[in-house]
């Protein structure tokens, strides 16, 4: 069984954080991503990220990426990035099982483990939501940002929260048609920014709408929308239909972190958080000494969160294995007084009361 | 289905690859998704559910929910959405659980 010091699990802007910052003090890790290509959800984001300078404000997502795995190639000799590698087990004595290329089936045991998984694509429960037509909006950014297809031809976009109205603009981009936009909710989530953007192409915003069924033989025809009321009650003789071939679901995010649950990790479900999440400390330690969590696997947020948890829980998980840089404290309190800022005004009251509630 | 024109992408493609689809000749490019490819190419239906038969299409395009799978070489369970295509791949539509050999 391979042994190594520091395994970070997910190489999204939360693990390259983690695996820089533990590699700055010294210790070795070893980075695990499913996927083919690294960097997370940056590597389909083709819009300019709102936040501070220190998390590359004004840079769009992908460029993002490319920025961290320069670093990451900088620490050549520490940091080894394996791909296709998917952590499917987690165990005691941290032994973690590792599927690679979907085939050779292996253990590793680490002395400390950052999970930093990010979140899966929620669902929306319809007649027929099955069908093929029906995707995550973030599969349809993927196959469009990422590969260079079209999804289809006429798209209905659910959900009006930044997601939703990002993945919309994004489509029109590449020409594609978005015939509407609806959420339930009686107000748009996104920020006014994207939004009045979309709205000055055209495309309508349906508020206090849902998707009653969904309408085809082998792959999606058409989808029939309604008004609901203030409780959310579908009401009878609103209904409109939509002839589209793509329907694109974006009603938010949820923490993946079966891995940490397995573990047997303290979870708890924080609702501000957008599901069950681990409790941890100020250093993002989990119940399980040594097992750190960071980035959307923590609570759904945002990729500049992600990155200063990611060098928090790098930085402390080096430290639990002897790396203790001088600087030690200046870069923790410089770490967490980031996420603070990130966190504050009332927009962040949400978040705040999440972390409140994941304390441990 | 392709996007050839984008105000901020350019998409290098990478060297066209020769694949079959249920036995029929398909072509894709180096670098791509077994399951962009079969998009790009029309093909939205990988699969059929184990209980009720009912079509199945990629749902997160990231690893995480098994709705992609399909028999690649033989193989069956391979989740498409994050597995290259490669030269003369025989990528077939897997019905229910799949059967490993
Ligand atoms: C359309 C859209 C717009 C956004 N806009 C902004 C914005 O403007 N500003 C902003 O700050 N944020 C934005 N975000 C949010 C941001 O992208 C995420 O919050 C951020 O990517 C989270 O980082 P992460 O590292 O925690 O997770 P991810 O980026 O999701 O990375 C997790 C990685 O872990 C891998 N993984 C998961 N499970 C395993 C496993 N078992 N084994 C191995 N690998 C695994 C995944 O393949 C993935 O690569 C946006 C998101 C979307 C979808
Ligand atoms: S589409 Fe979800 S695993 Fe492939």
């Amino acid at each position: 069984m391979r042994e190594v010091e520091l395994l970070v699990i997910g190489s999204g802007p939360a693990g390259l954080c983690a695996a820089i910052s533990a590699a700055t003090s010294g210790a070795k890790v070893l980075v695990l991503e499913r996927s083919f290509k690294p960097g997370g959800q940056l590597i389909k984001q083709t819009h300019m990220f709102f936040g501070s300078e220190s998390q590359y404000a004004s840079h769009r997502g992908v460029d993002i990426a490319d920025i961290l795995l320069e670093k990451v190639d900088e620490f050549g000799d520490r940091i080894e990035l394996m791909l296709n590698a998917t952590a499917v087990g987690f165990y005691e004595d941290n032994v973690v099982t590792v599927l690679k290329d979907e085939k050779e089936y292996f253990k590793i045991k680490a002395r400390s483990v950052v999970c930093a998984t990010g979140a899966y694509e929620k669902s929306l429960a319809f007649p027929n939501n099955d069908l093929p037509g029906i995707y995550g909006a973030g599969a349809v950014q993927t196959l469009m940002n990422v590969y260079g297809v079209r999804p289809g031809n006429r798209v209905l976009m659910v959900g009006a929260g930044n997601i939703g109205v990002i993945v919309s603009y994004q489509l029109m981009q590449a020409g594609i048609e978005v015939v509407a936009v609806l959420d339930a909710a009686p107000r748009i989530g996104a920020y006014l920014v994207h939004a009045s953007k979309l709205a000055r192409m055209g495309v309508p915003i349906l508020t206090s709408h849902t998707v009653k069924e969904a309408i085809g033989a082998d792959c999606l025809e058409a989808a029939v929308v309604c008004e609901v009321d203030e409780r959310f009650r579908p009401i009878p003789g609103t209904e409109k239909r939509y002839d589209v071939d793509v329907m694109c679901i974006s009603v938010g995010l949820s923490p993946l972190n079966e891995l940490l649950a397995m573990r047997g990790a303290v979870m708890k479900y924080v609702p501000q958080l957008s599901g069950s999440v681990p409790l941890r400390t100020n250093s993002l330690e989990t119940s399980i000494p040594g097992v750190f969590v960071a980035g959307d696997a923590s609570g759904i947020e945002e990729a500049s969160s992600a990155m200063a948890e990611g060098y928090l829980a790098g930085l402390c998980a080096a430290a639990s294995l002897g790396h203790v840089p001088p600087d030690l404290n200046d870069r923790k309190l410089e770490y967490m007084s980031q996420l603070d800022g990130l966190r504050s005004g009332p927009v962040g009251e949400r978040i705040r009361a999440g972390m409140r509630n994941s304390k441990l | 289905m392709r996007i050839t024109q984008h105000p901020i992408l350019t998409f290098e493609r990478g060297k066209e690859v020769n694949f079959t689809f249920n036995g029929a000749p398909m072509k894709g490019y180096e670098g791509e998704t077994i399951a962009a490819a079969l998009h790009a190419a029309g093909v939205k239906v990988l699969g059929k559910s184990s209980e009720l038969h009912r079509p199945r299409g990629f749902y997160c395009a990231i690893g995480n929910c098994a709705s992609c799978q399909m028999i690649v070489d033989g193989e069956p369970n391979v989740r498409t959405c994050i597995t290259l295509i490669k030269e003369g791949m025989k990528v077939e539509t897997q019905e229910g659980k799949g059967v490993i050999k």
